[in-house]
């Protein structure tokens, strides 16, 4: 069975985004950038399954600017077999994603699909469900666990209230939560394999997908920043506080 | 005028808190069709009907939404879309598994998370961890939206006296199918609507410390309990207890954050809290940027003292 697995370049989780100042966006200018924390557990999930045998081939696909091949290339490195860059240098919303993810699905035949459960710069949430409903085929979304059996697919997902388990008929989308596993990292052999691994180049024209946005950001703010306060030097003066506050 | 259909979470007798605030978002919107899509689900069609502002209820009763699965529940949801304008869901673990669904196949791009509603198609809502806020207007025709909860007053449960209306069911899609749950019950309140939370992260050490230390000062305030991810991937909490930019956004009265650094993940799920009450050995942890009030030293020490002195 063959596994895609969607990956996104995004701002590294340890900077700590500025809004620009003319209130258009997030200043992504030397700023490093990295794989999707989420898309890193994807892509660890589908290579352990090819280690036990279950996933034969996988590909990496990601839509971005030029510079996402980095990305591709890390994929690659952890041990993805081969790679697609859908560029666009601009932004692409998670429904025209989606619609491409869906198109290259419909190329490849993959049994499985996996993404991030949320890509941590539009904190949408979307494209996971959306390629699921694109394709008419079932999601184990914010998966904990899973485990393929036969023709379906077992996850074990973290909802609000606790875990819940379901079973999926393949083909089936994956959206990966925190506790899926731990990605490996790409050691330095594997990282100049890579740079040979084959990475094709296509566009959102290739797959007739018009990436036109939905949506018209208006103006991007900082949010309200909260003061620092006090600090007390013992608990007899947090007490005190608590109950100030009538909580004590 | 404008219609929306809200999404109800339930659990088939009663209704979810996250609905209430729903409820109001989407008021803000138009007017208010509550959907409740359930299995045996009269109690809480009934409980809807009451929630004030809410003028109609939907009830789709089938076995094959008894679990919410997004692949039976999404299609209901995209057919009754033809006589609504926008389809409105909690940004719940429920919400967020079933709205993109139904997004997709209506075609229209989701606008996820909302904090505001600035006008009929015009939102704002956090990206990047809080860290910016956009203000986002949809050219879609219709719309689906999900809420943050902690940004809309909740709507009053009672009040309200609306019909309701059965609806056909659209039938279980067949590809999908639940197992089971591992759901706690607990009498601490919900973290999503606790007056109070006590939260832990890595300082805690490990599963039993964390009982020891948190547990009793949390009973002594009646608070929910959170986390940081740390202390949930270590293993000494539940994944339901993370509090952060993917886990639970939570905005109580009080926050008291003990051994937690207070990385940007974390601080996007909490920093809308009225007081932050920070506990930490190093006077340089982020966490007191946002804090209140701030007590440095070794929570080890400091907190029983405090669980004592309450
Ligand atoms: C994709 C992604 C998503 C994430 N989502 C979330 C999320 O939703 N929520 C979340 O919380 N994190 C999230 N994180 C993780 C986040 O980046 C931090 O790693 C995490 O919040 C750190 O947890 P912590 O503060 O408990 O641990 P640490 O950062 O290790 O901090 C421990 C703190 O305890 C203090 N301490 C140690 N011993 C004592 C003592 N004896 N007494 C007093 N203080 C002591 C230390 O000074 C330190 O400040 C996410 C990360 C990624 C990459
Ligand atoms: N531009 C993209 N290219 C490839 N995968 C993406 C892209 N955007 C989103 N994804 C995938 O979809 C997941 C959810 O993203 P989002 O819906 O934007 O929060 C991410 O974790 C990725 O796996």
């Amino acid at each position: 069975m063959k596994a895609l697995v969607c990956v996104k370049r995004v701002i590294d989780y340890n900077v700590k985004p500025r809004v620009k100042a003319d209130g258009t966006g997030v200043d992504l200018a030397n700023v490093k950038m990295s794989m999707n924390p989420f898309d890193e557990i994807a892509v660890e999930e589908a290579i352990r399954l090819k280690e036990k045998g279950v996933v034969t081939e996988i590909v990496a696909v990601s839509v971005g600017p030029a510079k996402a091949q980095e990305t591709l290339r890390t994929a690659l490195a952890m041990g993805a077999d081969r790679a697609i860059l859908v560029v666009s240098e601009d932004e692409v919303e998670p429904l025209a994603v989606a619609k491409i993810i869906k198109a290259i699905a419909d190329e490849e035949a993959p049994g499985l699909i996996i993404t991030g459960k949320q890509a941590i710069d539009d904190d949408a949430n979307q494209v996971g469900q959306m390629v699921a409903a694109l394709l008419g085929r079932p999601q184990g979304t914010f998966a904990n666990e899973v485990s393929v059996e036969g023709d379906s697919i077992v996850v074990k997902r973290e909802i609000d209230g606790g875990l819940e388990t379901v079973k999926l008929a393949l083909p089936a989308i994956v959206t990966t939560d925190l506790r899926l596993n731990e990605p490996r990292y790409a050691s330095l052999p594997n990282i100049m394999k890579a740079k040979s691994k084959p990475l094709a180049s296509k566009t959102p024209a290739d797959y007739g997908v018009d990436i036109a946005p939905r949506l018209k950001t208006l103006k991007v703010t900082e949010p309200p920043v909260r003061s620092a306060g006090i600090k007390v030097p013992d608990v007899d003066a947090l007490v005190a506080k608590l109950k100030e506050m009538g909580v004590a | 005028m404008t219609k929306t259909l809200v999404w109800v979470e339930h659990d088939n007798a009663s209704i979810k808190d996250a609905t209430l605030a729903v409820v109001t978002a989407a008021s803000q919107i138009g007017e208010v069709t509550a959907l409740v899509a359930g299995s045996g689900c009269d109690g809480a069609a009934a409980a809807a009907a009451q929630i004030a502002g809410v003028a109609k209820v939907l009830k789709a009763d089938d076995a094959a939404y008894a679990n919410a699965l997004a692949e039976n529940v999404a299609p209901l949801v995209a057919g009754l879309m033809a006589d609504y304008d926008v389809f409105v869901a909690p940004a719940t673990t429920t919400g967020k598994n079933i709205a993109p669904r139904v997004a997709a196949l209506l075609d229209v791009m989701q606008v996820s998370d909302i904090l505001s509603v600035e006008g009929p198609k015009t939102f704002t809502r956090p990206i990047y961890a809080g860290n910016a806020i956009a203000t986002v207007e949809s050219t879609d025709a219709k719309l689906v939206v999900t809420v943050r909860g902690t940004a809309f007053a909740k709507a009053d449960a009672t009040g309200g006296s609306a019909s309701v209306e059965a609806v056909g069911a659209a039938g279980d899609a067949g590809l999908s199918s639940f197992l089971g749950s591992e759901i706690a019950k607990s009498e601490r309140p919900e973290l999503t609507s606790a007056k109070i939370i006590v939260s832990g992260g890595r300082a805690l050490k490990d599963a039993e410390t964390f009982q020891s230390v948190i547990i009793p000062l949390a009973d002594k305030l009646g608070a929910g309990v959170g986390a940081s991810r740390a202390a949930v991937d270590a293993g000494y909490v539940p994944n339901d207890y993370q509090v952060g930019q993917t886990g639970k956004i939570v905005a109580p009265e009080v926050y008291i954050a003990v051994g937690i650094s207070g990385a940007i993940q974390h601080l996007a799920g909490m920093k809308d809290s009225k007081t932050i009450i920070a506990i930490n050995k190093d006077e340089d942890a982020p966490i007191f940027q946002v804090a209140d009030i701030g007590l440095v030293g070794d929570l080890f020490t400091l907190v029983p003292e405090l669980t004592g002195k309450l």
